[in-house]
């Protein structure tokens, strides 16, 4: 049995700044962490590689600026990667390097293929516009005409995230961090995309809206097969999340195994201080 | 049928911060037929559950072969078997039960046991269905079903969580002290659901500190003593 990834990423490569003789063959470079301080380049995602199959969720962790949101970005074609190979697993897009298209292929990807949920609401919603508009955008940009569908479309994604719809005319300027966390999870859903990518969803979120929202996650995943990509540096909302699991340290991935391995029987010294410190 | 084969296995950990090596089993050999409950004894630190966690791959294994004889890959080296085999297995045919409950916040008892099996595709009524029955069998009070697990005792705990493994009814099911915490009328439960996994055929490997509690029921028992399988113990063994 070979089981087909639905995402498939080699070698991704994101660096901030020239580099200089000192930094730019990767056999040689000596950097401070991820850092040249000949040059100042910082080498924010190394050779970064990993498979992602379909209906699973993978977990990635490291500290802040162990490059996991740049990483994700880069996917989200948000930023542009220096090198790297993604392939995703769709018949029309069969053998191709996705970060070698055209910006409008791209953006049919991300209207298609990808949702995304950020860290910050700010990126990814449009805070004067309506809650339900904010969905709507998302739907048309994917080729939703009806408005009557839109509309039943979104009222269902409001209620499965639990934000009462007499509140959907509202603009998510007005609701709270965990509402607004909760609208753009709909949004990202509203397309039915088969890849989901989670920028910290839970981190500053209380732990009641935390619940609620890691419990909408599994759904997600247990009835619509989606396949998500969870980036957190908190390792107890990874555990309950992800069945395998990724662990980056100056942007590169130190270790990858099954979630409870990693969390038991950490191998490299950086997990296992991490490990350590969990509460 | 040969359920499981260890051959040479061992297990050490290092630990970075104190630059060593700590060895927790030294290489072993263990036989487990199909059908058949074998018992492992052993002080605390004996490296009982390093076996089981192993054979589970919540410790990754580091010398020697675990070999498994999997329904849909036929036989698998569990050691060097990848992510996924791994998650596939324990999905489908490898459960584990350990002391603690590590669950979804805020999802019922119920809830919990019933996703177990949707997980593995079962529709939803039948799901529900066998959900309460397990609940039911352990002796779960029908008042904690819809309530959420965080506040219940250890033995509700474990309890739940023997009965979130069973339910799937795995063709291999791995104990990890399922009983520690446990009074003596839960653990006649326990005892009773094993007997019950038995008659299905399931291959049970367990840990139990008590060995009373395996009396008749295990068909080998081997003493761990420095990381070392001894041999059989004799007496407690099932005769029949």
């Amino acid at each position: 049995m070979r089981e087909q990834p639905i995402l498939e990423v080699r070698n991704l490569q994101k660096q901030f700044g020239e580099g200089c003789r000192h930094c730019l063959d990767p056999e040689t470079r000596q950097l401070e962490k991820n850092f040249c301080s000949y040059c100042g380049t910082v080498y924010a995602v190394h050779d970064v590689s990993f498979d992602l199959y379909p209906g699973e969720v993978l977990g990635v962790v490291g500290e802040s600026g162990s490059g996991k949101s740049t990483m994700l970005q880069g996917l989200y074609f948000d930023t542009d990667l220096a090198s790297g190979e993604v392939y995703i697993n769709e018949p029309m897009l069969a053998g191709q390097n996705v970060l070698t298209l055209s910006s409008q292929q791209k953006r049919y990807i991300r209207n298609y293929i990808y949702g995304m949920v950020y860290q910050n609401p700010l990126d990814g919603l449009k805070m004067k516009f309506s809650s339900i508009g904010n969905i709507a955008e998302k739907m048309i940009a994917a080729g939703s005409r009806h408005v009557g569908d839109i509309e039943a479309r979104s009222k269902t994604l409001l209620e499965d995230v639990h934000i009462p719809l007499r509140r959907m005319k509202e603009e998510p300027r007005n609701f709270s961090g965990g509402m607004q966390q909760r609208v753009q999870i709909a949004k990202a859903l509203s397309n039915n995309p088969p890849i989901l990518f989670l920028d910290e969803v839970t981190t500053g979120l209380d732990l009641s809206v935390q619940a609620s929202v890691l419990d909408l996650i599994k759904q997600i995943q247990r009835e619509l097969h989606i396949s998500m990509i969870v980036v957190s540096h908190d390792l107890a909302v990874i555990r309950m999340l992800a069945d395998r699991s990724i662990v980056m340290l100056n942007g590169t991935i130190i270790e990858k195994g099954l979630t409870d391995q990693i969390l038991e029987d950490p191998q490299h010294e950086y997990t296992q201080q991490l490990v350590y410190s969990l509460l | 049928m040969t359920m499981l084969e260890i051959k040479g296995f061992g297990k050490s950990f290092t630990i970075h911060h104190l630059h060593k090596t700590i060895p927790a089993v030294s290489p072993i050999d263990l036989k487990v037929e199909a059908g058949e409950f074998v018992g492992i004894v052993g002080k605390s630190g004996s490296g009982k559950s390093t076996i089981l966690k192993s054979i589970y791959r919540t410790y990754l294994p580091y010398t020697g072969e675990i070999n498994y004889s999997s329904a849909h890959f036929g036989t698998i080296d569990l050691s060097k078997a990848t992510e996924r085999q791994m998650l596939y297995l324990r999905k489908n045919e490898i459960g584990y039960v350990s002391q603690f409950l590590n669950v979804m916040p805020r999802t019922s008892c119920r809830q919990l046991v019933q996703n177990a099996l949707l997980e593995m595709g079962e529709p939803k009524e039948s799901a529900k269905h066998q959900a309460e029955e397990a609940l039911q069998h352990f002796e779960m009070d029908p008042a904690l079903w819809d309530s959420y697990p965080k506040t219940f005792s250890g033995g509700e705990k474990l309890r739940l969580n023997i009965a979130m493994a069973t339910v799937k009814k795995p063709k291999l099911l791995l104990l990890d002290e399922p009983t520690a915490s446990l009074d003596h009328h839960s653990k006649i439960k326990v005892r009773e659901m094993i007997e019950k996994l038995k008659r299905q055929g399931t291959t049970l490997v367990g840990i139990f500190h008590d060995i009373e509690f395996m009396e008749g029921l295990c068909d080998k028992v081997f003493d761990m003593k420095d990381g070392q399988l001894a041999s059989s113990l004799e007496g407690v063994v099932n005769e029949g």
